[in-house]
């Protein structure tokens, strides 16, 4: 019952606020029938509509100052969407410690799903280690950000539909951390998927907000297609997609081969790669990361929930969940552990030049997100999983915290035109602080636990992958502590570069803002020290039991406790140089930066342009296919196959009908004969075939 | 006689037609006429629906033999004989026929305002047809059927549809005509041949000659690739649709459509299994062409129910790719893709007609903003868009996926081609959901554009109920076919083997 709740709470809190809170907004008005007049009565809060478009000046990040009032369905959306989260939350917390602690690991099993033939998936709930920590972190976190947005979102115009999309989200998440097969994994996946473009499409009256969420869908489909068509390949191979069964069976089907465009590979390998291009898309790893950054068009509470905390995490947790399947395939390993190190790296660089406050941020999260794939891929499952963790609370931190700004700041997103209001925003500030502290992994706060556990981990591994991924961690670490504090020093210290009137307004966010943000903020400390015992520890492996599998032949996570003191060490120099740096830069010798971009102008744009990666897909993906389109439409269509099919066939037929008036000459003789003519050749034909 | 104890079969194909006749004698002036026509009609089709859920609850999904079958003689002397029945394969085709046929009623409602009776009249032919098509066992009675839905079809794009309809029109009955001779050849010589139309027993009794069957497969491609349709056949279907009123374009994406691929099922593969098993590479190869090169067609339309015309073909690219990979996930994977295009794609183009209706245009570019102003309807539009997209938890992802999966096993190339309209499906839908409900209002006539009225949402409801039935739980669907669906590769296979085993034997 508490696992069914946990996960179906939400579920029901996006159906009431989606229905009940709408209606009562007086959104599901049906037409009255017939009436063809302009009705403009019967949606009042219609006349609303263009208050929120705001041309050209689309950085506004929330309703603020639309001075929108209330109505009755915002107030019932907003309570019964955290009242339902609130008791998942506590669910889902009793949940994970019943699993992970006292070892009840289950499955329960809802009701058939699809049934054809020997492909048999049902809907059903694993709770095991593995589970039970994502669905504690999920709902804890999201019943945070609820309840943040129940401030943040105060003055927007359909409350009820943006806490519904909320909890949607938070009921696909879920869902895929709770699948006992691939393919509700994959509902999961998708569902996430939809609402994130939904939440990202949120303010649809904004363009922007429309390119990018179609983008964010398109970007994860293609990976998705890399996932369906592993999942096929996984049932082909063990003839089911259940994940207890499929681990059960991997050792049998370890050497299978199968041979690709004349390449012999391991089947197990094919798959393996199949499934992480699906993770890579979900993940926003190098090349198919493009929609992450994009991703910030919706409101700053998705971003927070979506794009830090939770849907980006699931191709994280995915390789997790798959380990048994990960850990017979090493080159797949390799390649999960060079593409996550690339990504660290690339993000971070991409990180250093950008502008927007909720940009930086999302440049962070790809990186992070690099860590823990190349801590999954060097078979440190548990150090993946614990850097996701320690992520979701002080990731979903720094984006509130950045909403937070941005709310004081009069919708301003800029770094550049915000500094000197840290007296202003006294809980902001200092939260943002810990949350910095926690990214850059310095000591005792969670992302130092976690950081440096996937960092000693990649340099035990021992293999050639695993040391450039540890030094590209190295270098991304630098970066993250300089970008974190070219943030901080930027937003809320120096002098103001914000207009007087934006000042005067700047003002610290109400309680139901601040409450969540301390809650973080506590996450943010404790989290690493409080679980990194039981995670990662010398035990790790009596705290996750049979939900992850590591191979007797990996031992990065035993021996990452035992690397040479430097290996330990040099991510903590790295993170203090780089906050270093930051100070130089952005508070002591403000010119610095200027200078460098100017005379570094090259590398400056590459990196400002996020290595034209954008430019790139449009130039050879998305140009190309609507002109294809177009071509094949007009061309292919329209002259070839209509030209020479029926508008040639109906244009001869003119010519020879024609003709063929002056054959109709009315005897009837004449008609018989073609008649006759025509049953002979009718003959013949019978009876070629019948000799056939 | 059967599990109905009286011939259901027979009463759901000719009730319509005698509604169809009752509405025919109706007399009095204009309104009344058409208030009439309109009522009947919907009660005609209502009452249709109600008793063929009889066949929902009274099918026996255990079994693979054809039930509820009645047979009376026809024409004796040439052994041709009147015979009904529904299997796994067509049960659910005569249910979605059922169904949309009110529905369609309904949605006409307002919309069409001229020739009300005749329209009427010619939507129950239409039903007939239909529904006797489905449960049609005797080659003749199919033939009969199969043709005579073409007639009200053409109808009702010739006479209801928009300005260019009579181009539409022809080239509707061109196309088809061309297919439907061939497979009229292909017909007579199975009877000349076998000696019987008795469909039952052609399946189970006669093994066609190996080179005859080569001909016959190909005639009978043509009529059903037309159908389906399959690339390069398609270019009528664009067309048809967008110069079809909105009702004529549901039945043509929900039922019509269908036609071709319960062919394939019906006659191709159970009678003609070396010829399936020898084309197969080249159904493929025009599946995967379909998919690829009519998504792409789709991106580039400007014209809303174009672009979903194009999605259909797209999505009927899968039917046909899993129905020749003859493994159950493919097969059903098809099956069960006709049924969801059935309901999604007949939804969509409802959603083109409720805009269609209020400002008379199916350009895109006309739109923008609808969100605003139509929650309701923008909210359905997002399910069914979804649902045409594949997303899990909605009709259309188990037939893709199930389509996917066989074809992995088949071939991993097939597969990955064929997947790739996952990506292009979402490009082109999700692009014109963007252009016609996001965005803002820019159109003075759209600020004052109305949601969903009662009757809408009335036509709707039953679609999306069954779009979110089917996607989450679709085993109450696949049970239906599982058992046929086994019977027909066991068929199959079985066919393969003897061919084999006779060639081995020629050899030694």
């Amino acid at each position: 019952m508490l696992y069914i709740a946990a996960v179906f709470l939400p579920l029901l809190g996006c159906l009431l606020a989606g229905l009940i809170g709408q209606y009562l907004n007086g959104v599901w008005r049906l037409v009255p029938a017939g009436a063809a007049g302009h009705g403009h009565d019967a949606h009042g809060h219609d006349d609303h509509a263009h208050a929120h478009t705001h041309g050209d000046h689309g950085q506004d990040d929330h309703g603020h100052g639309h001075d929108h009032a209330p109505q009755p369905g915002d107030r019932f959306a907003q309570m019964i969407t955290v009242l339902c989260m609130a008791v998942a939350a506590l669910c889902g917390v009793l949940a994970f410690f019943d699993v992970a602690y006292a070892g009840h690991a289950r499955t329960v099993t809802l009701f058939t799903f699809i049934d054809s033939g020997s492909l048999e998936v049902s809907w059903a709930l694993r709770y095991d280690t593995l589970s039970a920590v994502m669905v504690g972190m999920v709902t804890v976190v999201s019943t945070l950000i609820h309840v943040y947005s129940v401030g943040y979102m105060a003055h927007d115009k359909t409350v009820p539909r943006f806490m519904a999309y909320l909890s949607l989200f938070t009921f696909a998440m879920l869902m895929l951390v709770t699948a006992d097969n691939l393919v509700q994994l994959f509902f999961g996946w998708e569902g996430v998927g939809l609402a994130s473009y939904l939440l990202i499409g949120y303010w649809y009256e904004r363009p922007s907000a429309g390119a990018a969420a179609i983008k964010a869908f398109l970007v994860n489909r293609v990976g998705d297609l890399g996932f369906a068509l592993g999942i096929a390949g996984v049932f082909l191979l063990f003839g089911s997609v259940e994940f207890s069964t499929i681990f059960a069976a991997v050792a049998e089907h370890r050497d299978a081969v199968v041979n690709i465009a004349g390449i012999e590979m391991r089947t197990l390998e094919l798959l393996c790669v199949l499934l992480f291009i699906g993770a890579m898309g979900k993940s926003a790893q190098l090349g198919l990361h493009t929609w992450l950054p994009d991703a910030m068009e919706g409101p700053t509470p998705v971003s927070a929930l979506i794009h830090a905390a939770t849907m980006v995490t699931a191709g994280v947790f995915m390789v997790a969940r798959l380990s048994p399947l990960f850990e017979y395939a090493p080159n797949a390993l390799a390649l999960v552990t060079l593409v996550g190190a690339a990504t660290a790296f690339f993000a971070a660089t991409v990180g250093c030049v950008q502008n927007d406050i909720k940009r930086v941020i999302a440049y962070s999260t790809c990186s992070q997100l690099g860590y823990m794939f190349f801590a999954a891929g060097v078979s440190a499952y548990p150090a993946a999983i614990f850097h996701l963790f320690t992520h979701a609370f002080f990731k979903a931190l720094l984006f509130l915290g950045a909403g937070s700004v941005i709310h004081a700041m009069s919708d301003e997103q800029d770094i550049r035109r915000m500094g000197g209001i840290w007296r202003k925003v006294p809980i902001t500030y200092t939260v943002m602080w810990i949350g910095s502290l926690a990214l850059a992994g310095i000591p005792l706060f969670a992302g130092y636990y976690s950081k440096d556990m996937v960092l000693e981990a990649a340099w035990a591994s021992h293999t050639a992958h695993g040391r450039i991924a540890y030094f590209l961690g190295i270098a991304a670490a630098f970066m993250t502590a300089f970008y974190s504090w070219r943030l901080l020093l930027l937003t809320f210290h120096g002098t103001p570069r914000a207009d007087k009137h934006v000042m005067d307004h700047v003002h610290e966010s109400p309680l139901v803002m601040t409450v969540p943000l301390m809650l973080l903020a506590a996450g943010a400390v404790f989290a690493g020290m409080a679980f990194y015992e039981s995670f990662v520890g010398h035990h790790f492996a009596e705290f996750w039991r049979e939900a992850i599998f590591i191979a007797p032949e990996h031992h990065a996570m035993h021996d990452a406790h035992d690397v040479a003191t430097w290996v330990k060490k040099l991510p903590l120099v790295c993170a203090l140089s780089g906050i270093a740096l930051a100070y130089v830069f952005y508070l002591l010798r403000p010119e610095l930066p200027g200078l460098i971009a100017a005379r570094f102008q090259g590398l400056y744009r590459f990196l400002l342009n996020k290595w034209y990666f954008d430019e790139l897909y449009d130039a050879i993906f998305v140009r190309p296919s609507m002109a294809l389109g177009r071509v094949l439409w007009k061309g292919g269509d329209g002259a070839v196959i209509d030209g020479l099919g029926p508008d040639g066939v109906a244009a001869a037929t003119r010519a020879v009908a024609a003709r063929a008036v002056r054959a109709q000459t009315g005897f009837v003789y004449h008609y018989a004969f073609v008649m006759l003519a025509g049953l002979v050749a009718l003959v013949t034909l019978w009876f070629m075939l019948r000799a056939g | 006689m059967n599990a109905a104890g009286f011939p259901l079969l027979s009463l759901l194909t000719f009730l319509p037609l005698a509604g169809a006749l009752f509405i025919a004698t109706v007399r009095g002036d204009e309104a009344t006429v058409a208030r009439n026509a309109r009522w009947g009609a919907l009660w005609t089709s209502m009452i249709v629906f109600v008793l063929s859920l009889w066949l929902w609850f009274g099918f026996d999904k255990s079994s693979a033999e054809f039930q509820f079958v009645e047979r009376a003689a026809w024409l004796p002397a040439f052994s041709i004989n009147y015979h009904m029945g529904v299997d796994g394969i067509s049960v659910l085709f005569v249910l979605l026929s059922t169904l949309l046929t009110p529905i369609c009623i309904l949605a006409s409602w307002e919309a069409i305002t001229a020739r009300v009776r005749e329209y009427m009249i010619a939507f129950l032919v239409l039903e007939t047809m239909m529904v006797g098509m489905f449960c049609a066992l005797d080659m003749v009675v199919f033939y009969i059927f199969f043709e005579g839905v073409l007639i009200p079809m053409f109808l009702i794009i010739g006479v209801w549809g928009g300005p260019r309809r009579v181009y539409a029109a022809f080239k509707f009955f061109l196309y088809t005509l061309l297919g439907s001779v061939l497979m009229l050849l292909a017909l007579l010589a199975i009877y000349f041949h076998a000696g019987t139309t008795d469909i039952p027993t052609l399946i189970s009794q006669h093994n066609l000659p190996r080179g005859m069957q080569t001909w016959l497969f190909l005639a009978f491609l043509a009529s059903f690739a037309v159908k389906v349709p399959m690339w390069p056949v398609h270019t009528w279907l664009p067309d048809a649709h967008v110069e079809a009123p909105t009702a004529g374009s549901v039945i043509l994406a929900g039922v019509l459509l269908k036609m071709g691929g319960y062919g394939f099922l019906r006659f191709s593969l159970p009678m003609l299994p070396e010829a399936s098993a020898y084309f197969a590479p080249l159904i493929f190869a025009l599946s995967i062409v379909a998919v690829i090169y009519t998504s792409l067609v789709a991106l580039a339309q400007e014209d809303m129910k174009k672009l979903i015309a194009y999605s259909s073909v797209a999505h009927m690219g899968m039917v046909t790719l899993g129905t020749f990979t003859f493994n159950t996930q493919g097969l059903e994977g098809a099956m069960f893709q006709m049924l969801s295009h059935g309901i999604v794609s007949g939804a969509l183009f409802l959603c083109v007609g409720v805009v269609y209706d209020r400002i008379h245009s199916r350009e895109i570019a006309r739109y923008g903003g609808l969100s605003a102003r139509m929650p309701i309807y923008a909210l359905v539009f997002m399910l069914f868009t979804m649902a045409s997209v594949g997303l899990p938890g909605t009709a259309g992802f188990v037939g893709e996926f199930l389509v996917i999966v066989g074809a992995y096993k088949v071939n991993i190339w097939v597969a990955l081609l064929a997947a790739s309209g996952m990506v292009l499906g979402a490009a082109y839908m999700l692009y014109l959901y963007r252009r016609v409900i996001f965005g803002g209002i820019t159109r003075a006539d759209l600020r004052s554009i109305l949601d969903l009225s009662p009757r809408e949402t009335a036509v709707f409801a039953p679609l999306v109920v069954l779009t979110l039935w089917m996607g989450i739980y679709p085993s109450s669907f696949t049970d239906f076919f599982d058992q046929s669906v086994q019977g027909l590769i066991a068929h199959h296979q079985a066919a393969l083997g003897r061919a084999t085993a006779f060639a081995a034997g020629a050899v030694q």
